[in-house]
């Protein structure tokens, strides 16, 4: 790869051992990906809040655990300060309400040491998996750094910032470094699309937006799509939100477009290269169908638990779910988990939405989600009921529990009733 | 069999010899493997249930959340390794994720290694050099 002077001086430790440590890194990782440079960057989301402890690492030295986890490094490196702007995905365990939610008390200790370790060395503690929500809006063409796979098209398809699907490790060290490898979706080459999907139902609600990703992701995989809206008209943020989740669980999306809605989709000519063929796929009755049956993995109408809030809810969501909840009991044999930014919950406080939520029994909940936080789910709990087609995809073999996926109204009405009834029957 | 040597492109450095464990379908790392078991867990997964521990991993891509990279160095600190890798495609998730697993990887090979080679194969893959070789191929039953 080829290095500019300061990139040299930072590999030849003139600017600390922990700049070394980090471009040694994002050489072999600029390397491994055939990148002939790297390229300025001054906008990371980073994966701090998520570290192997205790399994691997049993320590509460956050120094010793950052450079022999994020740094991978065998010799103890200290960090000195992170100068760049960055929020951070979701942390193990809700930051303020680890405890009474049940997360393991080890885990509970392990956040508080990173928490304060963010706070000395310039880390956000913005701890969400929506940062677009919170204030990080990069600008159009910008490079970015960004962890989370849902986050990811966002910054890409609806954006026009580039960044690729960034790890714990590379964030990391590209948030010391200030530089990210030039390769993937940094290159307008490889954002045109190699498939196009043809959306022939209608599509018009957050329920159908997360089964249209969930379909894309299991066909293109790792590929980029252009979807065609036919009647429908453009999705909104929650739909968007539903869409890049569901699109990076069954498979890889990291960038698509809608044709005239997404910025870099003004026409079809604008989304295709004329050296690659285009796949068209149509999503009909029989594939919205298809894609359902395979989401599903409940046996029982009984539910346990019930997640909202992946990725985390938006103002709008909350408000929508406080409307449901108003007045009414969550069942007593049921936990509902309603997951949000600490933004967001501060707004909600602020509008009331919280109070209402929290009279159902419903628990309003921030800087994680149910599959991460997973020392803090029910152990007894056999099936799940979920609004996201992520949740729904991951919970089987993250917590073992059949899962219902459904719409916010179906899925507060099973956690009311404690039995899930899908309108739409398999 | 004659050995077959197939020409790719190194990423991590170092030669592992092992048998090999195919998948044509890519790899969710979180919620997709468990990595202090070195098991695959993705419900729907062709190698849903199956350890990698010790085998040559041959992959097309990965997919899913940006977890790759902590599982991968849960699986070393962990002992689960596999002996090493051949991905057909690398991408930022797999670009990472092998350098912190630190075992013999290759990719970019001139035929498509999910096509061609098979589960149960003995294989060397040398990282240095950016290729491999199947030196063994168990009689189909």
């Amino acid at each position: 790869m080829n290095l500019t002077d300061y990139e040299k001086e930072m590999l030849d430790n003139r600017h600390g051992a922990d700049k070394k440590r980090a471009m040694e890194l994002l050489v072999q990782y600029g390397n491994a990906l055939g990148a002939e440079r790297l390229v300025e960057t001054k906008n990371v989301h980073m994966l701090i809040g998520f570290i192997p402890y205790p399994s691997v690492l049993d320590t509460l030295d956050a120094d010793e655990m950052v450079s022999k986890f994020f740094l991978d490094s065998n010799e103890k490196i200290l960090v000195d300060h992170i100068d760049i702007f960055n929020t951070t995905h979701i942390w193990a365990t809700d930051l303020e309400r680890g405890r009474s939610i049940g997360a393991p008390d080890k885990l509970c200790q392990a956040m508080e040491m990173i928490r304060d370790y963010a706070q000395r060395k310039g880390i956000s503690l913005s701890a969400t998996c929506a940062p677009y929500q919170i204030g990080n809006l990069p600008q159009r063409g910008e490079h970015c750094a960004w962890t989370e796979s849902s986050a990811v098209p966002f910054c890409n398809a609806v954006l026009g910032a580039r960044t690729n699907t960034e790890t714990a490790h590379s964030a990391f060290a590209i948030a010391l470094t200030g530089r990210v490898p030039l390769s993937g979706f940094h290159l307008k080459e490889n954002r045109k699309a190699t498939y196009l999907i043809e959306l022939e139902v209608q599509v018009e609600s957050v329920f159908e937006w997360n089964l249209v990703g969930y379909f894309a992701g299991e066909q293109v995989q790792l590929a980029v799509p252009a979807y065609r809206l036919g009647n429908n008209v453009p999705p909104d943020l929650s739909m968007l939100k539903a869409l890049n989740a569901a699109g990076a669980s069954s498979g890889g999306i990291q960038m698509y477009h809608i044709l005239g809605v997404t910025p870099e989709a003004t026409n079809m000519a604008s989304v295709t290269d004329e050296e690659k063929n285009i796949i068209t796929l149509r999503y009909s009755a029989q594939e919205r169908r298809r894609t359902l049956n395979n989401l599903t993995s409940a046996t029982e109408d009984k539910v346990d638990v019930v997640t909202l809030g992946c990725p985390h809810y938006s103002l709008d969501q909350l408000k929508q779910a406080a409307r449901m909840l108003n007045g009414r009991k969550v069942n007593k044999n049921v936990l509902l988990w309603i997951w949000t930014s600490h933004p967001i919950r501060a707004q909600a406080d602020r509008d009331g939405l919280t109070e209402i939520i929290e009279a159902s029994g419903a628990k309003l909940l921030t800087d994680s989600c149910p599959l991460v936080t997973a020392g803090a789910f029910p152990a007894d709990a056999k099936t799940v009921a979920t609004d996201s087609a992520k949740q729904a995809h991951y919970t089987p073999a993250i917590v073992n529990c059949g899962t219902w996926f459904g719409t916010m109204e179906e899925c507060i009405a099973a956690a009311i009733s404690g039995i899930f009834r899908a309108k739409d029957m398999l | 069999m004659n050995t077959k040597v197939i020409k790719g492109r190194g990423v991590v450095s170092g030669i592992a010899e092992g048998e090999a464990l195919v998948t044509r379908q890519t790899i969710s790392p979180w919620g997709g493997i468990d990595a202090m078991r070195g098991v695959i867990t993705e419900r729907r997964h062709e190698l849903n249930n199956i350890c990698f521990t010790g085998k040559i991993l041959v992959f097309p891509s990965a997919k899913g959340s940006s977890g790759f990279s902590t599982v991968a160095q849960v699986i070393r600190l962990a002992g689960t390794a596999p002996a090493g890798m051949v991905i057909r495609e690398m991408n930022s998730l797999t670009g990472m994720g092998c350098v912190i697993m630190r075992v013999p990887t290759i990719t970019d090979l001139e035929e498509d290694p999910v096509e061609f080679i098979r589960t149960g194969d003995w294989l060397r893959i040398d990282g240095d050099l950016g290729r491999m070789e199947i030196i063994d191929r168990p009689k189909s039953v």
